[in-house]
């Protein structure tokens, strides 16, 4: 037999794969079929948002953090308003607390069942997506209902939340909940024992718990990993100490541990948005602090109170000061922790805002989780990684 | 903050414990968060003990970022932040540089430092010695400089768009149709704090 020069082969995946999830775009050096290397270069979807929210007063800043994770918007304005609440010393009324906790809880359901779904159709299965998507239209029509955008609802405002739900809100949100046990597990009839998924995803992209700390894992990443490590019990932020719920950790850190705590991650948003719906029904006031330096009067006040249309106009022109200071506020977003670390000098812009996404770090361990894995894995691992480039690139 | 309240204790006693080791020129607890500053010198082996002390057990390296201040003779700073899962606690360290220091690689203690360092590196154009491989990483291939600078511009120098004759993009400097506005919104909320004249006599009898 002849002898052959074996040579590595260098292959460039993406910036528009459909499995790269956006705009990734990956150099993979394989030996044939075994990923030896693999480079991840992102950015192509940077716009430079800490840049922007520099230029920007502190109310114009939050439709930015819709704009990073699209899949799962809320959360971000939930960190963001933290962070701003902590340096002007305030604290959203109980009311505007429990409309954040509800919408975090179907935010989250959102983001998973976008994840879980597409993470599927990544290693083969496309009827999940459907099913997925169909439900997920239904929760959109929440965002819509009390913000006028089903995605970029720009609702989580330093103070608390923009406007209190509308009428008949709550039941619609019941009605809701009664069905979704449903779409869960017919997804788990569908995907959860099918061999094919299994041979995909187990033992697929192991991370050990105590990598998967090193590595800045978080969210479900982290507690697939065998680490209990959950923010909304850790460090309760809003009421998250009053409702009641578990945090799934799954056993063996590969794929398809991940791919399970997501799912039932869902049935504990589930659990929770319940609870927010009954809570809601009894507590009553105002959902934004009542301070009106910070948060804008009512629609029918200016109409006949000067002072109010004076604030009004302060508010969406000056804007108000944050005291000097720095501060870092993370909650448990869908994806892991997603952190806002804000300098303020005083003056009604924020000096430095900094972005920690949870994608981040995941991303910069696909290589570690991927090598000696084959090409194919490599699609699993990032499907399983959860990563969206709105947050990633920032 | 009123939680806060009762864990401040434990975090002045960790401020304290990190303070006998050395390392630190300063510490501050503020809104229930601790920061600590240090120097370039002493950054790894604070960061070591950080992760390794017993009542410390920062485990995880949460983010790093930049920040910058051109009034000062060390313009930026370089920020920690640090996750002790065991403890339940973050701090946040934070180190000053200028343009040509470079600030030791975390990257041997922490897996997750090398791409926040990168980031740091492109957007504020600090550099990090011993970093394993410091390339950009959120700009544009062959971007030239640090748009994160207080001194760069917000509208930035170049602008890309696709030239349908040539069939590529193609780069160019930016021409705006109009001049970039900023409105200056601060006029103090209270209204005039300056005496007005005439005003001395509202207060003369």
């Amino acid at each position: 037999m002849a002898e052959t020069e074996i040579r590595n082969l260098t292959l460039n995946f993406g910036p528009q794969h459909p499995a790269a999830h956006g705009v990734l775009r990956l150099v993979v050096e394989m030996d044939g079929e075994i990923v030896e290397r693999c480079d991840p270069h992102i950015g192509l979807l940077h716009r430079g948002t800490e840049k922007l929210i520099e230029y920007k007063t502190y109310l114009q800043a939050v439709p930015y953090f819709d704009r990073l994770d699209y899949v799962s918007p809320m959360c971000q304005e939930h960190a963001y308003a933290l962070v701003v609440e902590r340096l002007l010393g305030v604290e959203a009324p109980i009311r505007g607390q429990w409309i954040r906790v509800l919408f975090s809880e179907i935010t989250r359901i959102l983001n998973h069942l976008l994840n879980v779904t597409t993470f599927a159709m990544d290693v083969g299965a496309l009827t999940p997506t459907l099913w997925g998507f169909e439900q997920r239209e239904l929760l959109m029509e929440f965002y819509e209902q009390v913000s006028g955008s089903r995605m970029h609802a720009a609702y989580f405002r330093p103070g608390g939340v923009h406007q209190d739900l509308p009428t008949g809100m709550l039941d619609r949100i019941q009605a809701w909940c009664e069905q979704f046990p449903r779409t869960i597990d017919d997804l788990e009839r569908l995907v959860t024992e099918n061999r094919i998924f299994r041979q995909r995803t187990v033992d697929i992209g192991t991370v050990s718990g105590d990598d998967a700390i090193a590595w800045g894992f978080s969210g479900p990443m982290l507690r697939a990993s065998g680490v209990a490590w959950d923010l909304r019990r850790a460090q309760p932020y809003d009421c998250y100490a009053e409702v009641d719920f578990d945090i799934p950790v799954g056993k063996t850190g590969d794929c398809f541990a991940r791919y399970l705590v997501r799912m039932e991650e869902m049935r504990q948003s589930h659990r929770i948005m319940l609870q927010c719906v009954k809570a809601l029904r009894s507590v009553t006031g105002p959902v934004s602090v009542d301070d009106k330096k910070i948060s804008p009067p009512l629609r029918g006040e200016m109409k006949t109170s000067m002072e109010a249309l004076i604030h009004h106009f302060k508010l969406y022109t000056e804007g108000y000061k944050v005291p000097a200071g720095e501060a870092y506020a993370a909650v448990e977003a869908p994806k892991g922790e997603f952190g806002v670390y804000l300098v303020a000098d005083g003056s009604n812009q924020p000096y430095r805002c900094h972005i920690r996404a949870p994608g981040f770090p995941h991303l910069q361990a696909l290589e570690f989780m991927s090598k000696g894995h084959q090409l194919a894995d490599l699609s699993a691992n990032i499907g399983s990684l959860d990563v969206v480039f709105g947050e990633v690139d920032r | 903050m009123t939680e806060d309240a009762p864990k401040l204790d434990p975090l002045a006693e960790l401020a304290a414990a990190i303070e006998r080791g050395g390392l630190i020129t300063s510490r501050t607890i503020r809104v229930g968060e601790l920061t600590v500053e240090t120097t370039i010198d002493k950054l790894i082996a604070l960061l070591t003990f950080l992760r390794d002390d017993r009542d410390c057990l920062f485990k995880q390296l949460v983010d790093i970022c930049g920040a910058d201040y051109p009034q000062r003779a060390r313009r930026f700073d370089v920020v920690y932040h640090l996750l002790s899962h065991r403890h339940n606690r973050r701090v946040r360290v934070k180190v000053a540089t200028d343009e040509s220091t470079p600030v030791p690689s975390a990257a041997a203690i922490f897996p997750a430092a090398p791409w926040f360092e990168r980031e740091t590196w492109d957007l504020y154009g600090v550099w990090f010695a011993d970093h394993p491989d410091l390339r950009r990483i959120l700009t544009d291939y062959g971007f030239d400089g640090h748009p994160l600078r207080k001194d760069f511009p917000l509208t930035g120098f170049v602008e890309m768009r696709y030239d349908d004759e040539q069939k590529r993009v193609v780069y160019e400097p930016v021409k705006l149709t109009q001049e970039f506005r900023r409105f200056d919104f601060l006029s103090p909320w209270e209204g005039v704090r300056q005496a007005l004249p005439g005003d001395e006599k509202a207060t003369k009898n």
